[in-house]
């Protein structure tokens, strides 16, 4: 499956398993930069890493330092390899341009992203490549 | 986004890998808010100095960034970990992380105001001047009551926008953004502050535009309105309210208040009172000393304010009568992810902030009663 007309917010590409939530994330207080895990019990993401994979979410929500908790994702080697948001925000567009993690936005209507299905994001070709 | 041709060779690396970062920041936030094109801001509040909050990547990434980046606008920097005149509970690893970040800040030449109220301390633009705030209650704060225009910044982007004196044309940079389509119909008697921080909370959860409008509400106390302006930047992306009526309504009653207080509600009790997300301002010293004159604290009771509103307490003997109740003062600090609130040292706390509750449950891992000013002097206060 390819998804195109995808909006480039940050470029780069990244491949990886699809880690795919309806809920919002806040970097900040709800994931551990030394794993990726998400902490958080009530998120539906909880005890899953991040590191490694196309991290597919609407939007990030919380603290203004959560661009610097996506930057440390980075250094600490567990980033997603690509994010893909239904309308990328301003922490996590950010906290991406810095870390060199690409994100785009999906389009309207995309079709469903199934968990651990592998995704090719190319963000400048505005594409995402589903992999069956 | 269009850029003009000196910031495409910003970009490029003209002026040094720091600025290049800024506007690769710049670019990205801009794609994503949608904008045209960037123009100039009158003032940058920066977050992301607080070791616990932003740690050892953020703490190397400001030390490189700040070797070459200076800043181009007035740019006011929010609370640091701890009150370098009280380090006693602090670990010296603690400190010597905190003294590098403040160093790095302090070469880009911000001004050290540790303060996540910048709006209670410096002198206000005229209405309708571009800024870029990062810390969310002043973000929401300044574009409702204050009328300045600022997205929901994030640390980075108002880090960007204090080097390069810019910020992306788009969102709630615009008139169109600020005139909300959703409005909260409040059916709830709002006794305190406590009351709005729940309705804040309630918002930022169910609103996804970047603005709301409250109806049947008429006018807000300052304290009230940061208190809610500090609830809707903690639990969503809405950057603005309004007070009136909007097309689309979402009601907000008892069963609404109660849920938000059945999640940030976590104990009956504390071992600690913690007062001051956001850091406290004259408004609320003045009520809290009105309200505990002549008595005393049961519980240790830290109240979290900027040095500068610190020192026009203490000049008029505001401070010296809370500290006669009891009362600690704790500046250019705040009660989130503080080492002096942390699970080593205390089970619970009693605040009455719902931001405070958010971050005490979530990253300092104590449990919270949330009680309002009030009810905190009623208990506690004797």
């Amino acid at each position: 499956m390819i998804i195109n007309n995808c909006k480039k917010i940050v470029g780069g590409s990244g491949e990886g398993p699809a880690i795919v939530t309806a809920q919002p994330i806040n970097f900040l207080a709800m994931v551990d930069p030394k794993t990726g895990m998400i902490t958080d019990p009530k998120h539906d993401l909880h005890n899953k890493s991040i590191k490694g994979a196309v991290l597919i979410f609407p939007f990030a929500v919380g603290s203004s330092v959560g661009a610097y908790a996506i930057y440390s994702l980075r250094e600490y080697g567990t980033a997603p390899t690509a994010v893909v948001c239904v309308k990328a925000d301003i922490t996590t567009s950010s906290g991406c341009a810095i870390a060199d993690i690409p994100v785009v936005n999906l389009p309207v209507g995309a079709p469903v992203i199934k968990q651990g299905a592998i995704a090719r994001v190319d963000a400048d070709a505005g594409k995402i490549i589903v992999k069956d | 986004m269009q850029l003009t041709r000196d910031e495409e060779e910003a970009l490029a690396g003209k002026n040094g890998e720091a600025l290049a970062s800024a506007y690769r920041i710049l670019v990205a936030i801009g794609e994503a808010t949608g904008a045209q094109k960037l123009v100039p801001i009158k003032w940058a509040h920066v977050s992301g100095v607080n070791y616990n909050t932003i740690g050892d990547a953020g703490a190397q990434f400001l030390d490189k960034f700040s070797r070459t980046a200076k800043v181009a606008v007035r740019t006011t920097v929010n609370p640091m970990g701890y009150d370098r005149s009280h380090p006693e509970d602090i670990s010296s690893r603690f400190q010597e992380k905190q003294s590098s970040i403040l160093k790095s800040y302090e070469r880009m030449g911000v001004t050290p105001s540790f303060t996540c109220t910048p709006y209670e301390v410096f002198s206000i633009p005229q209405k309708g001047t571009a800024v870029s705030f990062a810390e969310s209650n002043a973000a929401v704060f300044s574009n409702s009551l204050l009328g300045l225009m600022t997205n929901k910044e994030s640390a980075l982007s108002a880090l960007a926008s204090s080097v390069t004196g810019k910020a992306p044309l788009s969102d709630l940079r615009m008139e169109e953004a600020r005139n909300p389509t959703v409005g909260i119909e409040s059916a709830y008697e709002f006794g305190n502050e406590l009351d709005y921080g729940l309705l804040g909370y309630f918002t930022g959860k169910v609103v996804k535009d970047s603005s709301v409008a409250f109806g049947g509400i008429s006018r807000l106390s300052t304290i009230e309105a940061k208190a809610l302006s500090a609830a809707i930047g903690t639990s969503g992306s809405c950057g603005m309210f309004t007070l009136g009526d909007a097309k689309e309504k979402i009601s907000f009653g008892k069963k609404e208040a109660k849920k938000v207080m059945d999640e940030l509600n976590t104990a009956e009790e504390g071992d600690i009172i913690t007062l001051g997300s956001p850091q406290l301002g004259m408004n609320e010293l003045d009520l809290l000393a009105r309200l505990s004159e002549g008595k005393k604290f049961r519980k240790r009771c830290i109240i979290f304010c900027s040095r500068a509103i610190h020192d026009q307490a203490a000049k008029i003997g505001l401070a010296g009568k809370l500290e006669s109740s009891g009362a600690e003062f704790m500046c250019d600090s705040c009660t989130c992810l503080t080492p002096y609130v942390s699970n080593e040292k205390y089970d619970s706390v009693v605040s009455n902030s719902v931001k405070g509750a958010y971050y005490l449950n979530n990253s300092n891992k104590v449990k919270v009663a949330l009680k309002d000013f009030r009810t905190i002097v009623r208990e506690y206060v004797e």
